[in-house]
């Protein structure tokens, strides 16, 4: 799926991100909640106002996930093993909301992994602006889809 | 029928109010065809698509994302009223384009990370929120006739 070109683009693009991961993270799950409220239902117990601590201790986590991954493009079902067992049998992500690549029509619940990677690209794009650029944009939306294929491995 | 806060009304008229249609629609376009290829399946006379160099200097791909995003302006004036504004619109895609309506859903996801590029840190939270769910009612409307 990914060639070596996206890898090289993704890799490139976490270089920009690394040092600013708490940011990243603390912004890309404040607009998920925003735009998508149905996925605060995972985080009862957090405190979920802006700037809060456990939103940028989680945010900073995912990032640091996603980092592991970009690090091991290669053999990513390996790499988010612990992960996607994590969320396949304790978090327990509602499947449905978990498919790579997107929702499957216009009544139909958003795939909340589909979430998660729209709202880290809109942080993306505000950081980066036309550096975001079409290849870039092609490469991390590739990353993200197969991340969320390897997270819902286990699922069933 | 989709209310719309006062303040939701205000995000969207602020944010469009200084887009660029041709600009934007030019770019949101291109990257729905750089970003998801299989789109490309529905401009089979639009000459080269066969890199995102090629598509992004593509005139007709620039021409139709004018077109696009200027209908999406449509929309916009009449929020209160969607599904008649794009009634034939719908019926269009259907009957006689054949499109997925998942593409509505994808081409949407794209225009907002194309906002969030051009309006950076003035894309907030909350912009992003209303414009989501925009999209998300305009893909709406435009699968309303299917059948």
């Amino acid at each position: 799926m990914l060639t070596a070109e996206d890898k090289k683009l993704v890799q490139q693009v976490w270089e920009k991100v690394s040092g600013h991961q708490e940011d990243v993270g603390a912004e890309t799950l404040e607009r998920m909640f925003a735009a998508y409220p149905q996925t605060k239902t995972y985080f009862p117990h957090f405190d979920l106002h802006h700037g809060s601590d456990q939103i940028r201790g989680h945010g900073k986590k995912v990032v640091a996930a996603l980092g592991n991954a970009v690090k091991n493009l290669d053999n990513l079902s390996q790499a988010l093993s612990e992960l996607s067992n994590l969320h396949a049998y304790n978090l327990r992500v509602d499947p449905v909301n978990f498919k790579a690549g997107g929702g499957q029509g216009i009544a139909k619940p958003r795939f909340s992994s589909q979430l998660l990677s729209q709202c880290l690209q809109v942080v993306l794009a505000v950081h980066l602006g036309k550096d975001y650029t079409p290849e870039i944009h092609s490469a991390v939306d590739k990353f993200m889809s197969a991340v969320a294929a390897v997270l819902a491995e286990k699922y069933r | 029928m989709v209310h719309w806060s006062a303040e939701e009304k205000q995000l969207i008229s602020s944010v469009w109010g200084k887009v660029n249609v041709e600009e934007c629609g030019a770019e949101a376009l291109a990257r729905l065809l750089i970003v998801y290829p299989w789109t490309q399946r529905f401009f089979d006379n639009f000459g080269n698509l066969s890199s995102p160099t090629a598509i992004i200097g593509n005139p007709k791909v620039r021409a139709h994302g004018k077109k696009v995003l200027t209908s999406f302006g449509d929309a916009i004036k009449n929020l209160d009223n969607l599904k008649a504004t794009y009634s034939k619109l719908s019926e269009l895609h259907c009957d006689k384009l054949h499109v997925d309506p998942e593409n509505f859903r994808l081409l949407g996801d794209i225009l907002i990370i194309v906002l969030a590029a051009h309006f950076g840190k003035d894309f907030t939270p909350s912009c992003q929120a209303t414009w989501q769910k925009l999209v998300g009612v305009v893909a709406h409307a435009l699968a309303h006739k299917y059948h």
